[in-house]
Protein backbone atom coordinates (compact mmCIF):
# COMPACT_ATOMS: atom_id res chain seq x y z
CA UNK A 1 0.00 0.00 0.00
CA UNK A 2 1.78 3.08 -1.17
CA UNK A 3 1.24 6.34 0.57
CA UNK A 4 -0.92 7.11 3.53
CA UNK A 5 -4.53 7.11 2.45
CA UNK A 6 -6.92 9.96 1.91
CA UNK A 7 -9.07 11.88 4.30
CA UNK A 8 -11.10 10.67 7.20
CA UNK A 9 -14.12 10.81 4.96
CA UNK A 10 -13.15 7.61 3.20
CA UNK A 11 -10.82 5.99 5.72
CA UNK A 12 -12.27 3.49 8.13
CA UNK A 13 -10.19 2.14 10.93
CA UNK A 14 -10.33 -1.36 12.24
CA UNK A 15 -8.83 -3.18 15.14
CA UNK A 16 -5.70 -5.18 14.54
CA UNK A 17 -4.09 -6.08 17.84
CA UNK A 18 -3.89 -5.16 21.51
CA UNK A 19 -0.83 -5.78 23.69
CA UNK A 20 -0.67 -5.92 27.44
CA UNK A 21 -2.53 -7.35 30.40
CA UNK A 22 -6.28 -7.43 30.57
CA UNK A 23 -6.67 -7.02 34.29
CA UNK A 24 -7.74 -3.67 35.64
CA UNK A 25 -5.19 -3.66 38.41
CA UNK A 26 -2.42 -1.74 36.71
CA UNK A 27 1.05 -1.91 38.21
CA UNK A 28 2.90 1.44 38.12
CA UNK A 29 5.72 -0.09 36.12
CA UNK A 30 3.36 -1.12 33.32
CA UNK A 31 2.20 2.40 32.55
CA UNK A 32 3.25 3.12 28.97
CA UNK A 33 5.19 6.36 28.73
CA UNK A 34 6.26 6.55 25.09
CA UNK A 35 5.46 4.98 21.69
CA UNK A 36 7.49 5.41 18.50
CA UNK A 37 7.65 3.83 15.04
CA UNK A 38 11.06 3.63 13.41
CA UNK A 39 11.71 5.32 10.06
CA UNK A 40 10.51 2.41 7.96
CA UNK A 41 7.56 1.60 10.20
CA UNK A 42 8.75 -1.95 10.49
CA UNK A 43 9.58 -1.56 14.16
CA UNK A 44 7.45 -0.11 16.96
CA UNK A 45 9.02 0.72 20.31
CA UNK A 46 7.33 1.36 23.63
CA UNK A 47 8.80 2.56 26.90
CA UNK A 48 7.17 2.28 30.31
CA UNK A 49 7.33 3.67 33.80
CA UNK A 50 9.35 0.66 34.92
CA UNK A 51 12.22 1.64 32.63
CA UNK A 52 11.61 -1.18 30.16
CA UNK A 53 11.57 -0.99 26.40
CA UNK A 54 9.56 -3.41 24.26
CA UNK A 55 10.10 -3.45 20.51
CA UNK A 56 7.56 -4.98 18.15
CA UNK A 57 8.27 -5.96 14.59
CA UNK A 58 5.84 -6.00 11.73
CA UNK A 59 5.21 -9.59 10.81
CA UNK A 60 7.26 -10.07 7.61
CA UNK A 61 4.80 -12.51 6.09
CA UNK A 62 1.82 -10.27 6.74
CA UNK A 63 3.49 -7.12 5.48
CA UNK A 64 2.38 -7.70 1.94
CA UNK A 65 -1.07 -8.93 2.77
CA UNK A 66 -3.31 -5.86 2.94
CA UNK A 67 -5.69 -7.39 5.45
CA UNK A 68 -3.15 -8.11 8.13
CA UNK A 69 -0.28 -5.73 7.60
CA UNK A 70 -0.99 -4.27 11.02
CA UNK A 71 0.37 -7.33 12.74
CA UNK A 72 3.23 -6.63 15.09
CA UNK A 73 4.93 -9.17 17.32
CA UNK A 74 7.50 -8.88 20.07
CA UNK A 75 10.98 -8.51 18.63
CA UNK A 76 13.06 -7.49 21.61
CA UNK A 77 12.62 -6.32 25.18
CA UNK A 78 15.14 -4.98 27.64
CA UNK A 79 15.58 -2.95 30.78
CA UNK A 80 16.76 0.43 29.58
CA UNK A 81 16.96 2.45 32.78
CA UNK A 82 16.93 1.63 36.46
CA UNK A 83 15.84 3.71 39.44
CA UNK A 84 18.61 5.76 40.97
CA UNK A 85 19.07 8.03 43.93
CA UNK A 86 21.26 11.10 43.75
CA UNK A 87 22.51 11.28 47.31
CA UNK A 88 24.22 14.62 46.83
CA UNK A 89 21.03 16.37 45.78
CA UNK A 90 18.67 14.10 47.69
CA UNK A 91 16.89 13.46 44.45
CA UNK A 92 15.04 10.35 43.43
CA UNK A 93 15.60 9.58 39.75
CA UNK A 94 12.75 7.70 38.14
CA UNK A 95 13.47 4.95 35.67
CA UNK A 96 10.48 5.96 33.59
CA UNK A 97 11.32 6.22 29.89
CA UNK A 98 10.28 9.70 28.86
CA UNK A 99 11.10 9.42 25.17
CA UNK A 100 12.42 6.99 22.58
CA UNK A 101 13.77 8.18 19.26
CA UNK A 102 15.02 5.89 16.49
CA UNK A 103 18.10 6.61 14.44
CA UNK A 104 17.77 6.14 10.68
CA UNK A 105 19.07 2.72 9.77
CA UNK A 106 22.60 2.68 8.36
CA UNK A 107 23.49 -1.00 8.52
CA UNK A 108 22.03 -4.29 9.62
CA UNK A 109 21.59 -3.17 13.21
CA UNK A 110 18.95 -0.79 14.56
CA UNK A 111 19.75 2.02 16.96
CA UNK A 112 17.52 3.99 19.28
CA UNK A 113 17.93 6.63 21.95
CA UNK A 114 15.97 6.24 25.15
CA UNK A 115 15.92 8.69 28.00
CA UNK A 116 14.67 8.98 31.55
CA UNK A 117 14.78 12.18 33.61
CA UNK A 118 18.56 12.38 33.69
CA UNK A 119 20.36 9.97 31.38
CA UNK A 120 20.12 9.27 27.67
CA UNK A 121 21.25 5.92 26.31
CA UNK A 122 22.00 4.72 22.81
CA UNK A 123 20.90 1.12 22.33
CA UNK A 124 21.96 -1.17 19.52
CA UNK A 125 19.50 -3.85 18.53
CA UNK A 126 21.04 -6.52 16.36
CA UNK A 127 20.08 -9.91 15.04
CA UNK A 128 22.11 -13.00 15.29
CA UNK A 129 21.04 -15.93 13.17
CA UNK A 130 24.32 -17.77 12.70
CA UNK A 131 26.89 -19.09 15.09
CA UNK A 132 30.35 -20.48 14.60
CA UNK A 133 30.71 -24.19 15.14
CA UNK A 134 33.64 -26.58 14.99
CA UNK A 135 36.37 -24.76 16.86
CA UNK A 136 39.79 -26.25 16.64
CA UNK A 137 40.76 -25.82 20.28
CA UNK A 138 37.39 -25.85 22.06
CA UNK A 139 34.68 -28.43 22.51
CA UNK A 140 31.17 -27.49 21.52
CA UNK A 141 30.31 -26.76 25.14
CA UNK A 142 33.23 -24.37 25.51
CA UNK A 143 35.70 -26.51 27.38
CA UNK A 144 39.18 -26.35 26.03
CA UNK A 145 40.43 -29.49 24.42
CA UNK A 146 43.55 -31.17 25.64
CA UNK A 147 46.16 -29.91 23.15
CA UNK A 148 47.65 -33.38 22.87
CA UNK A 149 44.46 -34.59 21.26
CA UNK A 150 44.50 -31.94 18.56
CA UNK A 151 46.05 -33.49 15.51
CA UNK A 152 44.39 -31.70 12.64
CA UNK A 153 43.49 -28.11 11.83
CA UNK A 154 39.79 -27.43 11.80
CA UNK A 155 38.36 -24.09 10.74
CA UNK A 156 35.08 -23.13 12.41
CA UNK A 157 32.13 -22.60 10.08
CA UNK A 158 29.03 -20.49 10.60
CA UNK A 159 25.89 -22.53 10.89
CA UNK A 160 22.34 -21.20 11.08
CA UNK A 161 20.72 -20.90 14.49
CA UNK A 162 17.40 -19.69 15.83
CA UNK A 163 17.11 -15.95 15.47
CA UNK A 164 18.34 -14.11 18.53
CA UNK A 165 17.75 -10.38 18.94
CA UNK A 166 20.22 -8.67 21.22
CA UNK A 167 19.99 -5.22 22.71
CA UNK A 168 23.16 -3.65 24.06
CA UNK A 169 23.81 -0.18 25.42
CA UNK A 170 26.45 1.43 23.21
CA UNK A 171 26.59 4.90 24.72
CA UNK A 172 25.48 6.43 27.99
CA UNK A 173 25.04 10.20 27.96
CA UNK A 174 24.91 11.18 31.60
CA UNK A 175 25.40 14.08 33.99
CA UNK A 176 24.43 16.84 31.62
CA UNK A 177 21.04 17.79 32.98
CA UNK A 178 20.26 19.46 36.27
CA UNK A 179 16.55 19.39 35.58
CA UNK A 180 14.29 16.72 34.13
CA UNK A 181 14.82 15.69 30.52
CA UNK A 182 11.51 15.96 28.66
CA UNK A 183 12.54 15.37 25.05
CA UNK A 184 15.25 14.25 22.68
CA UNK A 185 15.52 14.74 18.94
CA UNK A 186 17.93 13.21 16.43
CA UNK A 187 19.34 15.56 13.80
CA UNK A 188 18.90 14.88 10.10
CA UNK A 189 22.70 14.80 9.92
CA UNK A 190 22.53 11.55 11.92
CA UNK A 191 25.57 12.68 13.88
CA UNK A 192 24.09 14.88 16.57
CA UNK A 193 21.03 15.06 18.74
CA UNK A 194 19.36 17.43 21.20
CA UNK A 195 18.21 16.76 24.73
CA UNK A 196 16.04 19.25 26.58
CA UNK A 197 15.19 19.63 30.24
CA UNK A 198 12.95 22.25 31.86
CA UNK A 199 15.49 25.04 31.48
CA UNK A 200 18.27 23.96 29.14
CA UNK A 201 18.87 22.32 25.80
CA UNK A 202 22.07 20.39 25.07
CA UNK A 203 23.58 19.31 21.78
CA UNK A 204 25.38 15.97 21.70
CA UNK A 205 27.45 14.06 19.22
CA UNK A 206 26.25 10.46 19.11
CA UNK A 207 29.84 9.24 19.37
CA UNK A 208 30.90 11.39 22.31
CA UNK A 209 29.52 10.86 25.79
CA UNK A 210 31.86 12.90 27.95
CA UNK A 211 30.79 16.30 26.73
CA UNK A 212 27.82 18.11 25.33
CA UNK A 213 27.22 21.68 24.28
CA UNK A 214 24.62 23.77 26.00
CA UNK A 215 22.85 25.76 23.31
CA UNK A 216 19.78 27.14 25.08
CA UNK A 217 19.64 28.28 28.68
CA UNK A 218 16.54 30.01 30.00
CA UNK A 219 17.38 29.74 33.67
CA UNK A 220 16.88 33.13 35.32
CA UNK A 221 19.65 34.32 37.64
CA UNK A 222 17.05 34.59 40.36
CA UNK A 223 14.85 31.51 40.45
CA UNK A 224 12.08 33.56 42.03
CA UNK A 225 11.69 35.16 38.62
CA UNK A 226 11.02 31.85 36.90
CA UNK A 227 8.03 32.22 34.65
CA UNK A 228 8.54 29.77 31.84
CA UNK A 229 9.97 26.29 31.26
CA UNK A 230 10.89 24.34 28.14
CA UNK A 231 8.38 21.63 27.38
CA UNK A 232 9.58 20.02 24.13
CA UNK A 233 12.28 20.29 21.49
CA UNK A 234 12.59 19.00 17.93
CA UNK A 235 15.07 19.24 15.11
CA UNK A 236 13.82 20.24 11.68
CA UNK A 237 13.37 17.08 9.55
CA UNK A 238 15.80 18.17 6.83
CA UNK A 239 17.50 21.41 7.85
CA UNK A 240 20.21 20.26 10.19
CA UNK A 241 20.81 23.75 11.58
CA UNK A 242 17.22 24.41 12.66
CA UNK A 243 15.31 23.31 15.74
CA UNK A 244 12.29 24.49 17.69
CA UNK A 245 11.42 24.41 21.36
CA UNK A 246 8.08 24.97 23.02
CA UNK A 247 7.32 26.50 26.40
CA UNK A 248 4.84 26.33 29.24
CA UNK A 249 3.58 29.75 28.21
CA UNK A 250 2.42 28.58 24.81
CA UNK A 251 5.24 29.99 22.69
CA UNK A 252 7.46 28.19 20.22
CA UNK A 253 10.92 29.48 19.41
CA UNK A 254 12.79 28.51 16.29
CA UNK A 255 16.57 28.65 16.48
CA UNK A 256 19.28 28.57 13.84
CA UNK A 257 22.52 27.03 15.08
CA UNK A 258 24.49 28.84 12.37
CA UNK A 259 23.74 32.20 13.98
CA UNK A 260 25.67 31.64 17.18
CA UNK A 261 26.93 28.96 19.52
CA UNK A 262 24.39 29.86 22.17
CA UNK A 263 20.90 29.99 20.75
CA UNK A 264 19.29 31.99 23.52
CA UNK A 265 18.20 34.52 20.93
CA UNK A 266 15.60 32.91 18.76
CA UNK A 267 15.34 33.41 15.02
CA UNK A 268 11.55 33.21 15.13
CA UNK A 269 8.96 33.21 17.88
CA UNK A 270 5.55 31.72 17.26
CA UNK A 271 2.81 32.89 19.56
CA UNK A 272 -0.89 33.39 19.16
CA UNK A 273 -2.02 36.70 20.61
CA UNK A 274 -4.41 36.33 23.51
CA UNK A 275 -7.36 38.49 24.32
CA UNK A 276 -6.50 39.99 27.72
CA UNK A 277 -10.19 40.11 28.61
CA UNK A 278 -10.41 36.35 28.38
CA UNK A 279 -7.52 35.76 30.69
CA UNK A 280 -8.22 33.59 33.72
CA UNK A 281 -6.30 31.65 36.33
CA UNK A 282 -6.26 28.70 33.95
CA UNK A 283 -5.17 30.52 30.80
CA UNK A 284 -1.47 29.97 31.19
CA UNK A 285 -1.80 26.39 32.36
CA UNK A 286 -3.94 25.32 29.42
CA UNK A 287 -1.77 27.19 26.96
CA UNK A 288 1.29 25.19 27.99
CA UNK A 289 2.48 23.22 24.98
CA UNK A 290 2.89 19.54 25.74
CA UNK A 291 4.24 18.44 22.35
CA UNK A 292 5.65 19.93 19.16
CA UNK A 293 6.14 17.99 15.92
CA UNK A 294 7.35 19.08 12.53
CA UNK A 295 5.42 17.86 9.51
CA UNK A 296 7.31 15.38 7.36
CA UNK A 297 7.64 18.09 4.72
CA UNK A 298 9.27 20.46 7.18
CA UNK A 299 7.00 23.28 6.10
CA UNK A 300 4.66 23.09 9.09
CA UNK A 301 4.78 22.27 12.76
CA UNK A 302 2.05 21.11 15.07
CA UNK A 303 1.67 21.97 18.75
CA UNK A 304 -0.59 20.40 21.36
CA UNK A 305 -1.86 22.37 24.31
CA UNK A 306 -4.44 21.17 26.79
CA UNK A 307 -7.54 21.74 24.72
CA UNK A 308 -6.38 22.06 21.13
CA UNK A 309 -3.99 21.14 18.35
CA UNK A 310 -2.52 23.98 16.28
CA UNK A 311 -0.77 23.85 12.94
CA UNK A 312 1.80 26.57 12.29
CA UNK A 313 3.32 27.61 9.00
CA UNK A 314 7.02 28.21 9.67
CA UNK A 315 6.74 31.32 7.54
CA UNK A 316 4.15 32.91 9.80
CA UNK A 317 4.85 33.64 13.44
CA UNK A 318 1.80 35.67 14.31
CA UNK A 319 -0.77 32.91 14.58
CA UNK A 320 -1.39 29.29 13.66
CA UNK A 321 -2.83 28.52 10.23
CA UNK A 322 -5.16 25.86 11.62
CA UNK A 323 -6.61 25.19 15.06
CA UNK A 324 -8.47 22.02 16.00
CA UNK A 325 -10.44 21.65 19.21
CA UNK A 326 -9.73 18.33 20.81
CA UNK A 327 -12.19 18.45 23.70
CA UNK A 328 -13.51 21.98 24.05
CA UNK A 329 -16.25 20.70 26.37
CA UNK A 330 -13.60 20.46 29.09
CA UNK A 331 -13.31 24.22 29.27
CA UNK A 332 -16.25 24.32 31.65
CA UNK A 333 -14.69 21.59 33.81
CA UNK A 334 -11.33 23.26 34.39
CA UNK A 335 -11.90 23.68 38.11
CA UNK A 336 -12.25 19.95 38.79
CA UNK A 337 -9.55 19.12 36.24
CA UNK A 338 -7.22 21.37 38.20
CA UNK A 339 -8.16 19.69 41.47
CA UNK A 340 -7.49 16.20 40.15
CA UNK A 341 -4.33 17.33 38.34
CA UNK A 342 -5.65 16.27 34.95
CA UNK A 343 -5.11 19.79 33.69
CA UNK A 344 -1.38 19.00 33.78
CA UNK A 345 -1.67 15.90 31.57
CA UNK A 346 0.79 16.02 28.70
CA UNK A 347 -0.82 14.86 25.49
CA UNK A 348 1.29 14.14 22.44
CA UNK A 349 0.30 14.50 18.80
CA UNK A 350 1.43 13.06 15.48
CA UNK A 351 1.17 13.47 11.71
CA UNK A 352 0.30 10.82 9.20
CA UNK A 353 2.79 9.96 6.48
CA UNK A 354 1.73 12.59 3.96
CA UNK A 355 0.86 15.30 6.52
CA UNK A 356 -2.81 15.30 5.58
CA UNK A 357 -4.17 14.04 8.92
CA UNK A 358 -3.11 14.71 12.51
CA UNK A 359 -3.95 12.67 15.59
CA UNK A 360 -3.96 13.18 19.32
CA UNK A 361 -5.41 11.55 22.42
CA UNK A 362 -8.06 12.52 24.92
CA UNK A 363 -9.84 11.03 27.94
CA UNK A 364 -12.08 7.97 28.26
CA UNK A 365 -9.60 6.21 25.97
CA UNK A 366 -10.78 8.39 23.12
CA UNK A 367 -8.44 9.64 20.45
CA UNK A 368 -9.09 12.19 17.75
CA UNK A 369 -8.06 12.56 14.12
CA UNK A 370 -8.29 15.79 12.15
CA UNK A 371 -8.22 15.72 8.38
CA UNK A 372 -6.69 18.97 7.23
CA UNK A 373 -7.84 18.72 3.66
CA UNK A 374 -11.41 17.54 4.08
CA UNK A 375 -11.86 19.62 7.23
CA UNK A 376 -13.33 16.65 9.05
CA UNK A 377 -12.59 15.11 12.39
CA UNK A 378 -13.42 11.86 14.06
CA UNK A 379 -13.34 10.53 17.61
CA UNK A 380 -12.47 6.87 18.08
CA UNK A 381 -12.09 4.72 21.15
CA UNK A 382 -9.43 2.21 22.14
CA UNK A 383 -11.20 -0.41 24.18
CA UNK A 384 -11.28 -4.14 24.59
CA UNK A 385 -14.96 -4.06 23.67
CA UNK A 386 -14.03 -3.24 20.10
CA UNK A 387 -11.27 -5.79 19.91
CA UNK A 388 -12.60 -8.39 17.55
CA UNK A 389 -10.10 -8.87 14.75
CA UNK A 390 -10.73 -6.46 11.90
CA UNK A 391 -13.85 -5.02 13.54
CA UNK A 392 -14.43 -1.49 12.31
CA UNK A 393 -14.17 1.28 14.88
CA UNK A 394 -17.36 3.24 15.27
CA UNK A 395 -17.00 7.00 15.64
CA UNK A 396 -17.78 8.20 19.16
CA UNK A 397 -19.41 11.40 20.22
CA UNK A 398 -19.45 13.38 23.43
CA UNK A 399 -22.70 15.19 24.02
CA UNK A 400 -22.18 18.73 25.12
CA UNK A 401 -25.70 20.06 25.18
CA UNK A 402 -28.53 19.14 27.46
CA UNK A 403 -29.94 16.43 25.25
CA UNK A 404 -27.89 13.31 24.97
CA UNK A 405 -28.52 11.21 21.93
CA UNK A 406 -28.32 7.46 22.08
CA UNK A 407 -24.73 6.21 21.72
CA UNK A 408 -23.39 9.54 22.86
CA UNK A 409 -21.57 9.88 26.14
CA UNK A 410 -22.00 12.84 28.43
CA UNK A 411 -19.04 14.85 29.66
CA UNK A 412 -19.69 13.84 33.25
CA UNK A 413 -19.50 10.16 32.37
CA UNK A 414 -16.04 10.43 30.88
CA UNK A 415 -13.39 8.45 32.70
CA UNK A 416 -10.50 10.83 33.32
CA UNK A 417 -8.26 8.02 34.48
CA UNK A 418 -8.36 6.52 31.02
CA UNK A 419 -6.14 8.90 29.13
CA UNK A 420 -4.46 8.43 25.80
CA UNK A 421 -1.30 10.51 26.00
CA UNK A 422 0.83 8.67 23.43
CA UNK A 423 -0.05 7.86 19.85
CA UNK A 424 2.07 7.09 16.79
CA UNK A 425 1.39 6.88 13.07
CA UNK A 426 3.26 4.56 10.72
CA UNK A 427 5.45 6.78 8.50
CA UNK A 428 4.29 5.25 5.23
CA UNK A 429 1.01 3.48 5.84
CA UNK A 430 -2.30 3.85 7.60
CA UNK A 431 -1.36 1.87 10.67
CA UNK A 432 -1.52 3.57 14.06
CA UNK A 433 -0.38 2.66 17.55
CA UNK A 434 -2.42 4.02 20.44
CA UNK A 435 -1.36 3.61 24.05
CA UNK A 436 -3.91 3.50 26.84
CA UNK A 437 -2.61 3.40 30.41
CA UNK A 438 -1.07 -0.03 30.14
CA UNK A 439 -2.20 -1.45 26.81
CA UNK A 440 -0.98 -0.84 23.29
CA UNK A 441 -3.60 -0.91 20.54
CA UNK A 442 -2.73 -1.26 16.88
CA UNK A 443 -5.31 -0.20 14.33
CA UNK A 444 -5.13 -0.31 10.57
CA UNK A 445 -7.05 1.18 7.70
CA UNK A 446 -9.84 -1.05 6.53
CA UNK A 447 -9.25 -2.08 2.93
CA UNK A 448 -11.97 -3.63 0.88
CA UNK B 1 -50.00 54.65 29.01
CA UNK B 2 -49.80 51.17 30.38
CA UNK B 3 -48.35 50.26 27.03
CA UNK B 4 -45.59 52.84 27.52
CA UNK B 5 -44.76 51.52 30.99
CA UNK B 6 -44.50 48.01 29.72
CA UNK B 7 -42.19 49.15 27.02
CA UNK B 8 -39.75 50.85 29.39
CA UNK B 9 -39.79 47.88 31.73
CA UNK B 10 -38.99 45.50 28.90
CA UNK B 11 -36.08 47.56 27.61
CA UNK B 12 -34.65 47.85 31.12
CA UNK B 13 -34.72 44.12 31.72
CA UNK B 14 -33.25 43.00 28.42
CA UNK B 15 -29.71 44.46 28.73
CA UNK B 16 -29.27 42.80 32.15
CA UNK B 17 -30.34 39.39 30.90
CA UNK B 18 -28.14 39.73 27.86
CA UNK B 19 -25.13 40.61 30.00
CA UNK B 20 -25.70 37.59 32.25
CA UNK B 21 -26.05 35.34 29.24
CA UNK B 22 -22.97 36.90 27.68
CA UNK B 23 -20.93 36.34 30.80
CA UNK B 24 -21.79 32.69 30.85
CA UNK B 25 -21.25 32.24 27.13
CA UNK B 26 -18.06 34.23 26.80
CA UNK B 27 -16.11 32.87 29.70
CA UNK B 28 -16.81 29.40 31.02
CA UNK B 29 -13.19 29.65 32.10
CA UNK B 30 -13.92 32.63 34.29
CA UNK B 31 -16.82 30.90 35.99
CA UNK B 32 -14.57 27.90 36.60
CA UNK B 33 -11.97 30.26 38.04
CA UNK B 34 -14.58 31.72 40.37
CA UNK B 35 -15.48 28.21 41.50
CA UNK B 36 -11.85 27.44 42.23
CA UNK B 37 -11.28 30.64 44.16
CA UNK B 38 -14.40 29.94 46.19
CA UNK B 39 -13.01 26.57 47.23
CA UNK B 40 -9.47 27.74 47.82
CA UNK B 41 -9.55 31.36 48.98
CA UNK B 42 -5.83 31.30 49.69
CA UNK B 43 -4.95 30.51 46.12
CA UNK B 44 -3.45 33.90 45.53
CA UNK B 45 -3.68 36.16 42.58
CA UNK B 46 -0.69 34.89 40.69
CA UNK B 47 -1.86 33.27 37.48
CA UNK B 48 -1.33 29.52 37.68
CA UNK B 49 2.33 29.83 36.90
CA UNK B 50 5.46 30.24 38.91
CA UNK B 51 4.50 28.23 42.00
CA UNK B 52 3.53 25.31 39.84
CA UNK B 53 6.69 25.61 37.78
CA UNK B 54 8.89 25.57 40.81
CA UNK B 55 7.07 22.54 42.18
CA UNK B 56 7.64 20.85 38.84
CA UNK B 57 11.37 21.54 38.95
CA UNK B 58 11.58 20.04 42.41
CA UNK B 59 9.96 16.79 41.39
CA UNK B 60 11.75 13.82 42.90
CA UNK B 61 13.24 15.77 45.75
CA UNK B 62 13.32 13.75 48.89
CA UNK B 63 14.60 14.88 52.21
CA UNK B 64 16.71 12.36 53.99
CA UNK B 65 18.88 12.90 56.97
CA UNK B 66 20.47 9.78 58.38
CA UNK B 67 20.50 11.27 61.87
CA UNK B 68 16.79 12.01 61.77
CA UNK B 69 16.14 8.64 60.23
CA UNK B 70 17.97 6.74 62.91
CA UNK B 71 16.29 8.72 65.66
CA UNK B 72 12.93 8.05 64.12
CA UNK B 73 13.78 4.38 63.86
CA UNK B 74 14.67 4.37 67.55
CA UNK B 75 11.38 5.99 68.44
CA UNK B 76 9.45 3.26 66.63
CA UNK B 77 10.68 0.75 69.14
CA UNK B 78 8.97 2.69 71.91
CA UNK B 79 5.72 3.73 70.29
CA UNK B 80 3.81 3.69 67.06
CA UNK B 81 4.74 6.62 64.89
CA UNK B 82 1.80 8.08 62.96
CA UNK B 83 2.22 7.11 59.35
CA UNK B 84 2.45 10.13 57.08
CA UNK B 85 -0.45 10.61 54.74
CA UNK B 86 0.87 10.24 51.21
CA UNK B 87 -0.05 13.76 50.19
CA UNK B 88 1.11 15.41 47.05
CA UNK B 89 4.81 15.82 47.70
CA UNK B 90 5.22 18.80 49.93
CA UNK B 91 8.29 20.87 49.43
CA UNK B 92 9.02 21.16 53.13
CA UNK B 93 11.28 18.70 54.89
CA UNK B 94 8.98 18.21 57.85
CA UNK B 95 8.26 14.59 57.25
CA UNK B 96 10.96 12.29 58.55
CA UNK B 97 11.05 9.02 56.64
CA UNK B 98 10.70 5.89 58.69
CA UNK B 99 11.61 2.40 57.50
CA UNK B 100 8.00 1.72 56.52
CA UNK B 101 7.79 4.86 54.42
CA UNK B 102 10.91 4.40 52.37
CA UNK B 103 9.84 3.17 48.97
CA UNK B 104 11.39 0.14 47.42
CA UNK B 105 14.00 1.30 44.96
CA UNK B 106 14.76 -1.99 43.32
CA UNK B 107 14.47 -2.07 39.54
CA UNK B 108 11.65 -4.10 38.12
CA UNK B 109 12.94 -7.60 37.48
CA UNK B 110 9.67 -8.61 35.91
CA UNK B 111 9.38 -8.43 32.15
CA UNK B 112 6.92 -6.00 30.63
CA UNK B 113 3.42 -7.40 30.19
CA UNK B 114 3.41 -5.98 26.66
CA UNK B 115 5.91 -8.69 25.78
CA UNK B 116 3.80 -11.40 27.35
Amino acid sequence: MAGAGGGTSDVQWCFSQVKGAIDDDVAEADIISTVEFNHSGELLATGDKGGRVVIFQQEPESKNQPQCRGEYNVYSTFQSHEPEFDYLKSLEIEEKINKIRWLPQKNAAQFLLSTNDKTIKLWKISERDKRPEGYNLKEEDGRYRDLNTVTTLRVPVFRPMDLMVEASPRRVFANAHTYHVNSISVNSDCETYLSADDLRINLWNLEITDRSFNIVDIKPTNMEELTEVITAVEFHPNQCNTFVYSSSKGTIRLCDMRASALCDKHAKQFEEPEDPNNRSFFSEIISSISDVKFSHSGRYMMTRDYLSVKIWDLNMESRPVETYQVHEYLRSKLCSLYENDCIFDKFECCWNGNDSVVMTGSYNNFFRMFDRGYRQDVTLEASRENSKPRSVLKPRKVSTGGKRKKDEISVDSLDFNKKILHTAWHPLDNIIAVATTNNLYIFQEKLN
Amino acid sequence: MSGDNEETQTTENTPMDEKQVQDKVISPEKSEEAKLKARYPNLGNKPGGSDLLRKRLQKGQKYFDSGDYNMAKAKIKNKQLPTAAPEKTEITGDHIPTPQDLPQRKPSLVASKLAG
